[in-house]
């Protein structure tokens, strides 16, 4: 029994691995939570846009030793301008202009990172290391944590009314662009929390596994935001002890029991509606 | 001479004086003018793109008139057509009932005890009292619509648009709303309804007959003759056979 107790608590005795506990319930309840609406407003490509677009600015904050959490936000002010500014040029679609400004940000991150004069660690920004966030990540993903999950509580009804019917929102009093106007800048804020743990590669995950999970066994907005959540943030404290004990890598063990709580969660309704 | 008995006269909820409107380019609709009372129901028709849609859209605020002066009331009520909303989407009877409160709340309120109370008392108005935590896209047909009505009447605004609310209804649940539309208009409100249906419209107290422009406006009694009815459909319409005027139906008659 008391065997068990220790398996149990063995990875979270030291401060590294309480850090990483509490960095993986920080992204597990805003990614999880937000990727209820992700899901809901078809938003999956344009968070995997934006995920690979701030990899510029975390690897200019590596090389300089800023917070994580600075890097990301300013690559991420850049991937915005330089998209609104390429779908400016007439001849090119929307979805090309995207693609164009994406690739070409990773590339120039991918670049910088390679670059001679640079510290190791690409590894860690493309796929995460919760292991080794500071005191300061945690306070800074702490506070944008706080906003998206407040933020998400202000704009649930009107989320719901412009998810529900678009069209006839602005009868409503609910302007739709506004409202997707907020859901991007909650997407930016929630990918930041999340970048540290799971790195630019992985972040996609918490954004979109969870709710595809919660949406199989909750009927209702609300009851599937917090299941959405609870599935990230035990998905997230298991990818851990799975690292600690099995040696494997944080980020993707998170990564990897996210899918596989998705395919849980289907396999089982599955189950239930033959029954 | 100011005559005193002409104060006396109801005040419309919507008067339209000449209106014309359109998408930039030559108005789609024009000379548009009528007014609907208190206690109204005006029946919409015309086919599909003869500026039902618009002429919503135009006393909604959503598009500005290109010609003619409007005057409406600073809410309306919409009932959309349900196929518009997504059956998918993860929201109750009530949840959808509620989101007629938002525009009576400041941004930042949630919705309260209060609003939870007046949109639970608005489904039992549209007898769906016993089903508030159904799952919208559960619901059949006539319900989803006459949860729309619900969310309509949580608005609380003196006139309601509905846009085609009796199609795909089957007979119980026709009967059904257009028992709740007198109800609406016993309470003072006025009622437009965009519909194909011209027997049904025979029953309201106006026509609003539109082809890109007015047809003719007026009680169906004296407005719904064989002329009127051919320069609204353009001329297709099919005559039932042993029946004179009343069978008179559009080609795409649901």
């Amino acid at each position: 029994m008391l065997a068990v107790l220790h398996t149990l608590t063995d990875p979270w005795a030291d401060p590294v691995g309480r850090r990483a506990l509490l960095e993986v319930v920080l992204l597990g309840v805003t990614g999880g939570a937000l990727s209820c609406w992700i899901v809901f407003y078809n938003l999956s490509y344009s968070a995997e846009s934006l995920a690979h677009a701030l990899l510029p600015g975390l690897v200019i904050a590596a090389l300089t030793g800023l917070p994580l959490l600075l890097g990301g936000a300013a690559g991420l002010l850049v991937a915005a301008l330089a998209v609104a500014a390429a779908s400016q040029v007439p001849s090119i679609g929307r979805d090309t202009s995207v693609a164009v400004v994406i690739t070409t940000l990773f590339g120039a991150g991918v670049l910088l990172a390679l670059s001679p004069s640079s510290p190791p660690g690409l590894q860690g920004l493309l796929f995460g290391d919760v292991l080794g966030v500071s005191d300061t990540d945690l306070a800074l993903a702490g506070g944008l944590a706080a906003l998206v999950v407040v933020a998400l509580a202000v704009l649930h009804g009107r989320l719901l009314a412009v998810g529900f019917d678009r069209l006839s929102a602005p009868s409503l009093g609910v302007r739709p662009l506004v409202v997707d106007g907020a859901l991007l800048v909650l997407l930016a804020l929630a990918l930041l929390v999340a970048v540290q743990g799971l790195g630019n590669l992985l972040v996609v995950a918490v954004l979109v596994a969870p709710a595809s999970a919660a949406r199989l066994v909750a009927r209702r907005m609300a009851p599937m935001m917090a299941a959405s959540a609870a599935v990230a943030v035990v998905a997230g404290a298991g990818g851990l002890y799975l690292s600690y004990y099995a040696g494997t890598a944080a980020g993707a063990s998170i990564a990897a029991i996210l899918v596989g709580a998705y395919l849980v969660a289907g396999i089982g309704r599955g189950a239930l509606a033959r029954s | 001479m100011h005559h005193p008995g002409a104060l006396t006269l109801p005040t419309a909820l919507v008067r339209a004086d000449d209106l014309a409107a359109g998408y930039g380019g030559a108005p789609v609709l024009s000379g548009v003018s009528f007014a609907l009372l208190a206690g109204q129901r005006i029946g919409v028709l015309g086919p599909n793109g003869g500026g039902k849609t618009t002429l919503f859209r135009v006393l909604l605020g959503e598009l500005a008139p290109l010609a003619g002066t409007l005057r409406v009331p600073e809410r309306f009520g919409v009932v959309p057509q349900t196929e518009r909303s997504r059956l998918d989407f993860p929201v109750s009877a009530l949840d959808v009932a509620l989101m007629g409160s938002i525009s009576t709340l400041p941004w930042w309120r949630r919705p309260g005890r209060a609003e939870r109370r007046a949109a639970q008392g608005a489904l039992r108005a549209v007898g769906l009292g016993d089903l508030t935590r159904a799952t919208f896209g559960d619901l059949s047909g006539g319900q989803r619509q006459r949860v729309l009505v619900a969310r309509a009447l949580v608005q609380d605004a003196p006139v309601i648009l509905l846009d085609e609310p009796f199609t795909g209804l089957d007979a119980p649940s026709a009967e059904r709303l257009e028992a709740l539309l007198v109800e609406l208009t016993a309470q003072g409100r006025g009622v437009m309804i965009a519909t194909h249906d011209v027997d049904q419209a025979r029953g309201w107290d106006r026509v609003l007959c539109l082809n890109r422009r007015q047809i003719a406006f007026g009680s169906p009694v004296e407005v719904l003759d064989r002329p009127v009815l051919e320069a609204t459909y353009g001329g297709a319409i099919v005559e039932l056979p042993g029946d004179h005027v009343q069978g008179v139906l559009p080609p795409h008659h649901h």
